[in-house]
């Protein structure tokens, strides 16, 4: 797993409160984790603020569960 | 209108004299005292580098990380005051009508550390804005009367009251009122704060509001004695769960106090003084005698505002000789803050809690910390100085004063038949 896929799952494992064996690629934020749509806003302030980037809106979108999120970071990220 | 009667049948608190009521009760007729040096940030540079905090408080007890996580401070205290507080009331809400119980909390100030934190991170930060999606119901002051709801599923009248440093009281008077007038069964109030940050001591601070007795922080909390000089800044919640009487009864509840009664008034005269007749303080003792039917000389027991300010002090005391006269000699004063520091917008709900404890015990907690008479005090007048008092305690009443000139009492009785 890349460093940046370790950290992603951290984060997430963090902030939703939930366990390792849970965050698989395919585990949607609201569906399978337990995320409401503040959760959801706040994980991908915690990947910006993390990756120093900055994640426009319709992409942030586009960003429902770990794995896309953990690609989207790999793509984007310096 | 034919008015319900409303009792009390569940109690819950967390303060820093105890994170339960058993513990609270039992400090508060030892007289024990809740202040100590500040744990919750460096204080180092403060006037005052000491308040009444609550102890040994690790939120992970209570609330799962995330749960924890989404609330400020006070609004964890409110749940958990809440949950203790239901649990002794033994309702079973899987039977009982959830549409016809409300919750009506009271908050002086809402969510001050969360407040402070993110406006700090802005301000630190390069302009960019990034405030947490939780920031807003985090701070509120409504939302510890939402979460009590949304975790109990009460589905009743629900909103928080501010009054500064009275809101619990106008909580429990709210509460009171909509079940005496028919609107709901069963309410939960009281109110919690949670001000001991950088911004609530260095606020009170510049108002001089504070005592900055550092060298012994246990006495600073000395309302009535001569050297008084500030109050002491507390934290924690209280809970009552009010019930209308017929609907206590027919689940067999047991029943602490019957609420007599209450009376609001301002004393529309300055922002953070107290008017120094105490016009406003005899009017709101007035108007609850009044609401709760009852002659001054009912009144056994009153547990006053009594902030350990120089001021405050001085025009409660004289609006208690003017409501009551020669009985005034026979009453017990006493104000619990001197052990509990002054919680705020909670203050009016643990000391609800005195109150019924007193009522329960038939003993008046202590005003501790009295070392010099002042003058200015009445010698005849009984402020049960230093160590609790048994006596015969019918009828209570509990005030409290706030900020913008806000004046709250209510009244309780021993259960009757």
């Amino acid at each position: 797993m890349s460093e940046i896929a370790q950290k992603v799952k951290g984060i997430i494992i963090d902030k939703l409160g939930v366990e390792e064996s849970e965050v698989t690629p395919e585990a949607s934020f609201t569906n399978d984790l337990g995320a409401d749509s503040l959760d959801t806003v706040e994980l991908i302030m915690e990947f910006e603020k993390e990756f120093n980037i900055s994640i426009p809106d319709d992409q942030a979108e586009n960003i429902a569960t770990v794995g896309q999120a953990i690609s989207y970071l790999e793509e984007n990220v310096k | 209108m034919n008015l319900r009667r409303v009792v009390v049948t569940g109690l819950g608190a967390l303060t820093p004299l105890g994170n339960t009521v058993p513990e609270y009760e039992r400090n508060l007729l030892i007289g024990v005292s809740g202040a100590a040096p500040i744990t919750k940030f460096d204080a180092e540079k403060f006037k005052t580098r000491f308040a009444c905090e609550v102890k040994d408080y690790d939120p992970i007890n209570y609330f799962d990380r995330k749960e924890a996580r989404k609330m400020d401070p006070g609004t964890q205290y409110g749940l958990v005051a809440c949950d203790e507080a239901i649990a002794d009331s033994q309702m079973d809400l899987e039977k009982l009508n959830l549409d016809r119980i409300g919750v009506i909390w009271g908050s002086g100030i809402g969510g001050l550390k969360t407040f402070q934190d993110e406006v700090v991170n802005f301000s630190e930060g390069d302009g960019t804005p990034r405030f947490n999606p939780f920031f807003i119901p985090k701070m509120i002051a409504d939302i510890t009367a939402g979460h009590i709801s949304i975790k109990y599923g009460f589905r009743g009248p629900n909103f928080v009251t501010v009054s500064a440093c009275a809101s619990a009281t106008n909580a429990l008077i709210d509460a009171f009122t909509y079940i005496r007038t028919g609107r709901s069964d069963v309410m939960i109030s009281g109110g919690s704060e949670a001000a001991v940050t950088e911004a609530g001591i260095g606020g009170f601070n510049a108002m001089k509001a504070l005592s900055e007795r550092n060298d012994a922080p246990e006495t600073a909390s000395r309302p009535f004695d001569k050297d008084r000089n500030g109050f002491v800044l507390g934290e924690g919640a209280g809970a009552i769960v009010l019930e209308e009487y017929e609907h206590a009864k027919a689940r067999g509840a047991k029943i602490y106090a019957e609420f007599l009664g209450g009376g609001m008034s301002a004393d529309a005269h300055h922002i953070t003084a107290p008017h120094p007749d105490g016009t406003g303080a005899s009017l709101v003792m007035k108007s609850a005698l009044q609401d709760a039917n009852l002659q001054p000389e009912a009144i056994d027991y009153i547990n006053v505002h009594g902030t350990s300010t120089p001021l405050g002090d001085i025009s409660e005391t004289l609006a208690i000789q003017k409501v009551f006269g020669d009985h005034a000699y026979q009453l017990n004063i006493s104000s619990t803050k001197s052990m509990t520091g002054h919680l705020l917008g909670a203050a009016g709900a643990i000391e609800a809690i005195a109150s019924v404890v007193a009522l329960k015990n038939q003993t008046v907690p202590p005003t501790i910390n009295h070392f010099t008479d002042d003058e200015r005090f009445d010698p005849n007048l009984n402020f049960t100085f230093n160590k609790a008092q048994e006596r015969k305690i019918d009828v209570a009443l509990s005030n409290t004063f706030g900020f913008g000139g806000h004046n709250a009492s209510i009244i309780f009785g021993k259960p009757k038949e």
